[in-house]
């Protein structure tokens, strides 16, 4: 009776070798798991939080409004309603792509403006630093609004030019177009088909591809819009829009 | 329309120069503004303390008392401030709404006050911010609750012309609104508590007789305990009856708990009553005679406590079966570990792991009562973690539901809960309508932007005013922004069902081809589902109507008015209204709803479908007159 319990206390059998060995492994991933888990989250969180703390310290102020003015064909009531308006909505003073899109999606509730905006904001952002400052804005406001035929057009052909190699092609033009076309949205009269985008790029191409080499360059641009009388003439369509 | 990105409009209209070289139409015309003012500041005096804003930041919404021209009446010439003789505290928020577009709600302020100043200044509250929201609902609830407490007291006045059937209702329901209430509440109460007395005392072993063997009280007084149960039965029975009788829903009475405890513990006496004393049911009969404790539940009719105890635990339902979840998994992981641990020892009671779930049970509830113990090393070391880990998992679940009953007993929101969540559907809908309004807005103004034009034309001032002035200059340039992109990609707006319609009839159908005297898509050619439901909506505002609709004005006054509107076109482009009447098809868009019926000239006006009321007022000689009749 003493030897047999005295084999019991000091020898661990098969079947509790496994178990503890169950049991030991066990323990030992749940708590790496769970260490691991936690770890993780608190990285990310704390990349969060100091993503941005970083954002918000981040703050730009404007050059003087002297020489806004003097840059831009604007007056200096129209530069203060203008600057009250970009701070209101961005305070830190600038704008990056996001809030870019959230803005001009608002105005185009019924489809999807979000490449529309993307193009416009590499056309905005002319530094290509991934985000607008204020100068940035009102210089292609003043261009828009206030330029000359030139300059605007100008403007217009470094949007479609996605690439900026100097030639817009059939694919740069397809992609501004069905980005148009994405702002209108699903629910439209006459319904949209597939190749409307294609149909209306092949339109434009047939009008501004003079010699018909497949791209259409800064000059051809200029010159076949300024042959069309609806294009010079809805350029004029926002002159009072400040 | 949000406001704050109302100053970014300048910066989308230019942004449309993008898509000039793509359009092969012509644009439209720009709103121009009337009068022209340069931004001003304007000064509010509430009460006595001044506030000053630029004019901008207060047309930013429209629809408010300081967005409108309302706030004109409370204009002072003498001292050229607005006056208004409000709380200046509430206003500090009202007027930060229009300056940063969000709504927030001082947390000083009582409810009241606050709901009575933003409905004073036409703000609707459900568009408090997310961060505020909450604590506004929860103020509103409280104060709501609080007048209910009150109505109750003052309802148990006894309202004059109750049928019989309603004092009776009342008077179970209420027990303190009569003195017969009263008795039959007590006598019923009393009832059960002998009724569950009987059949706890009927199972004590009451004094052995000299030859046979102890026997329960029951069995020595049969006929004494049998008495005692018909009699409460009987009661029981007649409340059920007559609470059956005096529901105002039969139907919903029938379903619910208390009824269904009524009838479970009356049953099994019936059943008794039926069956014979055979020995095959004789096992079923000391089944149902179990149930018979479920009398003990008709307490809860007279205990407010019990009641939310019962809410409490299905309100807790996820957390209780959270709770029987991880117990579960502890259970069985548990009864693996100790089985196994356990197989080497001799004599050991752990035979099987279900024999071991005992076990497991017995210790993670720290009740210990022995029968099973490990004995190997191994077996210890995991009873006793297995102990610990019992405290935490059970300890867990119970402070929420404490913490659940507590807030449960004192607000006492049983109905209130199902109110709050009808009332969260709503306010999401409300700011959905006033958001899709924009959208629908751009549909609904381009029908009374093409009247206005047309009206321009004709220089009918009067009309023309009447027609837009609900348009404030902000939405007409957003709406002719849109317009713009209409004319670049040659596709117009529509909602769902005039998609589907255009998508069914592109189908069946080829598309009319316009002759080229039609010069200009606009004008009336593009609107497709001319169609108007006739019934009359209850006040909504006009955005909410989902078809889009060829309007005059208003919508949803009554729809059987005839309004013609005689219109001249003159020989420019933008205004040969003509439409070819080729397209019946599209006029009569879907059965059942009445549609608008567009008529061109020269075909005469008997080509109207349903125009029967209404004969066309000018005669056939007037050449080149477009008639629109909504009916």
């Amino acid at each position: 009776m003493h030897a047999h319990t005295h084999t019991h206390i000091h020898t661990l059998n098969q079947s509790q070798t496994q178990t503890l060995c169950v049991a030991v492994n066990m323990g030992l991933v749940m708590g790496t798991f769970s260490m691991q888990s936690n770890k993780q989250d608190r990285t990310y969180r704390k990349d969060k939080i100091d993503d941005d703390f970083e954002l918000s310290i981040v703050c730009h102020r404007p050059e003087g409004l002297d020489k806004l003015e003097a840059q831009t064909n604007f007056s200096k009531q129209e530069l203060q309603v203008l600057y009250r308006g970009f701070k209101n909505e961005c305070p830190s003073g600038v704008v990056n792509e996001d809030t870019f899109k959230q803005i001009y999606a608002q105005f185009f509730p019924h489809g999807d403006a979000s490449t529309y905006a993307h193009y416009l904001f590499n056309t905005f952002d002319s530094a290509h630093s991934g985000s607008i400052k204020f100068e940035d804005f009102i210089m292609a406001l003043s261009t828009l609004l206030r330029g000359s035929v030139r300059e605007k057009l100008t403007w217009t052909f470094n949007l479609y030019d996605i690439n900026r190699d100097g030639y817009i092609n059939k694919e740069e033009m397809t992609d501004i177009v069905r980005a148009i076309y994405d702002m209108m949205g699903k629910y439209t009269y006459p319904a949209l088909k597939t190749d409307t985008p294609k149909q209306h790029v092949d339109a434009f191409f047939q009008k501004m591809d003079k010699n018909r080499d497949g791209v259409v360059t800064l000059d051809e641009f200029i010159l076949s819009c300024q042959e069309d009388e609806n294009i010079m003439r809805s350029l004029q369509l926002f002159k009072n829009v400040i | 329309m949000a406001s704050g990105v109302a100053a970014w409009l300048p910066f989308a209209r230019a942004a449309a120069i993008g898509w000039m070289p793509v359009a092969n139409m012509p644009m439209p015309i720009a709103p121009t503004e009337k009068n022209k003012r340069a931004d001003e500041l304007i000064v509010l005096n509430v009460s006595g303390r001044r506030f000053e804003t630029w004019r901008n930041t207060l047309d930013r919404y429209p629809d408010t008392l300081l967005g409108s021209s309302e706030k004109e009446f409370f204009y002072n010439e003498e001292t050229k401030e607005y006056f208004f003789d409000r709380d200046a505290d509430v206003f500090r928020a009202v007027l930060n709404f229009y300056r940063t577009g969000k709504l927030h709600y001082p947390r000083s302020e009582c409810i009241t006050s606050y709901d009575e100043e933003l409905s004073f200044f036409g703000i609707i509250p459900e568009i408090i911010g997310d961060c505020c929201y909450e604590e506004y609902k929860d103020r509103r609830r409280e104060n709501q609750e609080r007048l209910m407490d009150d109505d109750e007291d003052k309802k148990d006045a006894k309202l004059p012309n109750m049928t019989f059937r309603e004092t009776m209702w009342r008077a179970f329901e209420n027990p303190h609104t009569s003195t017969m209430a009263l008795v039959f509440y007590y006598v019923t109460g009393f009832f059960i508590a002998i009724s569950v007395l009987t059949n706890v005392v009927e199972t004590v072993p009451c004094g052995a007789t000299p030859n046979t063997k102890e026997v329960t009280c029951g069995d020595r007084y049969t006929v004494a305990f049998f008495c005692m149960d018909t009699a409460c039965v009987l009661i029981f029975t007649v409340e059920y009856l007559m609470r059956l009788f005096a529901a105002p829903s039969r139907y919903r009475f029938m379903r619910s708990v208390m009824s269904i405890i009524d009838v479970v513990a009356i049953l099994p006496y019936y059943i008794g009553l039926v069956m014979t004393d055979n020995e095959d049911v004789s096992g079923a009969f000391v089944t149902l005679r179990v149930f018979r404790v479920f009398r003990i539940f008709k307490f809860s009719r007279h205990s407010q406590g019990l009641r939310i105890l019962g809410y409490t635990l299905k309100s807790c339902a996820s957390e209780l079966g959270f709770l029987l979840f991880s117990l579960t998994m502890a259970i069985i992981i548990f009864a693996t570990v100790m089985f196994y641990a356990e197989k080497g020892s001799t004599s050991s009671k752990f035979t099987s792991i279900p024999a071991s779930f005992w076990y497991t049970i017995v210790t993670m509830t720290t009740l210990g009562y022995g029968d099973m113990v490990p004995k190997t090393i191994a077996g210890k070391i995991f009873g006793s973690i297995c102990s610990l880990s019992g405290v935490l998992v059970i300890a867990l679940p119970v402070p929420v539901i404490v913490s659940n009953f507590s807030r449960i007993y004192h607000q006492n929101q049983r109905a209130d809960k199902r109110r709050a969540q009808k009332m969260q559907k709503a306010r999401l809908a409300r700011i959905r309508i006033s958001k899709t309004g924009s959208s629908n807005a751009f549909l609904h103004s381009k029908r009374n932007g093409l009247f206005s034009e047309a009206l321009e034309l004709t220089s009918s001032i009067e009309e023309e005013q009447q027609l837009s002035k609900n348009q404030s200059l902000l939405e007409s340039q957003h709406h002719h922004l849109l317009h713009c992109l209409e004319k670049t990609t040659n596709h117009e707006f529509a909602d769902e069902l005039c998609y589907e319609q255009s998508y069914l009839e592109g189908a069946l159908q080829s598309y009319p081809s316009q002759s080229p005297s039609l010069s200009s898509q606009e004008g009336m050619t593009g609107t497709c589902c001319t169609r108007h439901t006739k019934r009359n909506h209850a006040p909504l505002p006009n955005s909410s109507i989902p078809t889009c609709a060829l309007s005059h004005t208003h919508p949803h006054h009554n729809l059987q008015e005839l309004s013609t509107i005689h219109i001249q076109p003159l020989n420019t482009s933008r205004s040969s209204l003509n439409m070819r009447v080729d397209e019946p098809a599209r006029l009569n868009c879907q059965s059942g709803t009445i549609t608008t019926a567009i008529i061109s000239i020269p075909t005469p006006p008997a080509t109207t479908p349903e125009s029967d009321a209404h004969p066309p007022p000018s005669g056939p000689a007037l050449q080149n007159v477009v008639k629109v009749s909504a009916l």
